[in-house]
């Protein structure tokens, strides 16, 4: 499947809540490119990568203009799924498709133009590396749990939608391995916005989106500054994730950590 | 003037898609808007506050309302006429999923919401496969995979179909569907105007297949537009 070359995605300001023209010139999204959007919620960061998925022409509550290359996208990638650049994997956590999980997969492939056949088993054991409870083929899409669900969401956006961009709104919140789904996704080399409540997930991005009141009101680019924190943010995670790991496997935490 | 026809199920969004077009066309367009329901509605009232358009609504009652749809369709063109309308927008019920309430000389729409099972589309093939733009609502709802998987059991329906997704209260992506409206070109004979496919077979004229718009090609059971909360028994 060939997708049309992508250099960069542009995104220009639409208007903050309150009306007002959101204080930036533009925002650039190039290969390799990992972004973490951070602001409490409500500020409009789910709002924001939606914008891109859509690849907005100020027909968003947002207002904003997404260019490709530096032009309006054209048709074909804004259309037809088996051009599309981007995948994203949103905070909805439910399927509604009545389908099982191989028929689901084999439909999106249909989707993308490719072919289903290694796919869908590719798919479904990348995702059971994320997620606790095995995911299987003959599963019904509507019974997977949130984790299960967003675990072979992702799965589903590195391998069958395969796009050079990748939006991924709070993969934080539904208890699958972040650690791994962030090791496989920096092994795919795919530019990744991460909405993101995380201070571990934000960082590790290179750059900083920070929102409030729907507005784009700073972009931080920290280069080594904050290599520290990032140090140390990583021990307390690393240690978080050991306790939480106890905690699911039923053990009792007594005597102190 | 043209004509539009807007089906689909009900609460697919059809009237928000509506809403988007008359924004749309506000000032470049004169539009009047019918709608067709069984036992209530509420969306001509509603859009003729809201955008100062004549509209109006026919109950079907009794009838099939796709059936009473094409009963009144030619009166409803003259009625558009004498308000002066360039553009007359006909919304179904929604309500009979076999029906395909689309003419020649128009432009016909379906609307179905992206959070319908799989299977949706086949279910109201002929509802799909006579339209010209298949709209997929509520996309912000779904995932984007779901509405991908939705958007390929859509074409297999109907493979070459124009498939627009939005999210119809916002309008996102709707840019196409205007394209399509303005492609659309204006009815040039009413009189010739006909069904593009034959509605299920069943006790009235329509039923048995005859085609032509207005209550005056159908015998039995048929209905004016002005008289629609009656039975009417033709001449």
């Amino acid at each position: 499947m060939e997708h049309i070359r992508i250099e960069k995605i542009t995104v220009l300001p639409g208007t903050a809540k309150n009306g007002s023209p959101e204080p930036f010139d533009e925002l650039v999204i190039r290969a390799g490119d990992t972004i973490s959007i951070v602001g409490p919620t409500g500020s409009g960061k789910s709002a924001l990568i939606n914008d891109i998925e859509v690849f907005a022409q100020q027909d968003t509550v947002t207002g904003r203009t997404v260019l490709v290359n530096g032009e309006a996208p054209p048709e074909r990638i804004c259309r037809d799924p088996a051009n599309k650049p981007i995948a994203m994997i949103a905070q909805t956590s439910k399927c509604l498709a009545d389908l099982r999980a191989g028929q689901f997969l084999g439909m999106h492939c249909a989707a993308r133009g490719l072919d289903p056949g290694q796919t869908v088993k590719e798919t479904i054991a990348l995702a059971n590396e994320f997620t606790g409870e095995a995911i299987r083929e003959e599963m019904r899409m509507t019974a997977l749990s949130g984790g299960q669900t967003r675990s072979l969401m992702i799965a589903d956006a590195l391998l069958v939608s395969n796009t050079p961009i990748i939006l991924l709104d709070e993969i934080e919140n539904a208890g699958i391995f972040k650690d791994r789904v962030m090791a496989r996704l920096r092994e795919f080399d795919r530019a990744v916005l991460f909405v993101t409540h995380d201070p571990f997930v934000a960082l590790l991005s290179d750059r900083r989106i920070v929102m409030r009141n729907g507005a784009v009101v700073d972009v931080l680019e920290p280069g080594g500054a904050e290599a520290d924190a990032l140090g140390e943010v990583a021990a307390v995670d690393a240690r978080l994730h050991t306790i939480r790991e106890r905690i699911r496997a039923g053990e009792l935490l007594t005597g102190g950590l | 003037m043209r004509l539009l026809i807007v089906a689909g199920p009900p609460s697919a969004g059809k009237t928000a898609v509506v809403r988007q077009l008359l924004r749309q066309f506000a000032g470049r367009c004169r539009a009047a808007y019918l709608k067709i329901d069984v036992v209530q509605a509420f969306e001509d009232e509603e859009l003729a506050a809201e955008f100062g358009i004549p509209a109006r609504k026919v109950y079907s009652g009794d009838l099939c309302p796709d059936h009473t749809g094409i009963m009144v369709l030619a009166d409803a063109l003259a009625w558009a006429a004498e308000e002066q309308a360039d553009l007359l927008i006909v919304e179904s019920a929604g309500l009979c999923l076999r029906c395909t309430p689309y003419t020649t000389q128009s432009l016909g729409i379906v609307v179905l919401p992206a959070i319908s099972g799989t299977n949706a589309p086949l279910k109201m093939a002929p509802m799909i496969a006579f339209a010209d733009v298949a709209v997929v609502t509520k996309t912000d709802l779904v995932s984007q995979a779901e509405k991908e998987v939705f958007r390929e059991a859509i074409r297999r329906v109907t493979p070459g179909i124009d498939l627009i997704e939005t999210n119809a209260v916002e309008g996102t992506g709707l840019r196409y569907l205007f394209r399509a409206v303005e492609a659309c070109p204006a009815i040039d004979d009413p009189a010739s105007i006909v069904l593009r496919g034959a509605p299920p077979l069943g006790v009235c004229t329509i039923c048995a297949g005859k085609k032509e718009i207005g209550w005056r090609h159908h015998f039995g059971v048929v209905r004016t537009l002005e008289a629609a909360d009656e039975f009417y028994r033709g001449d």
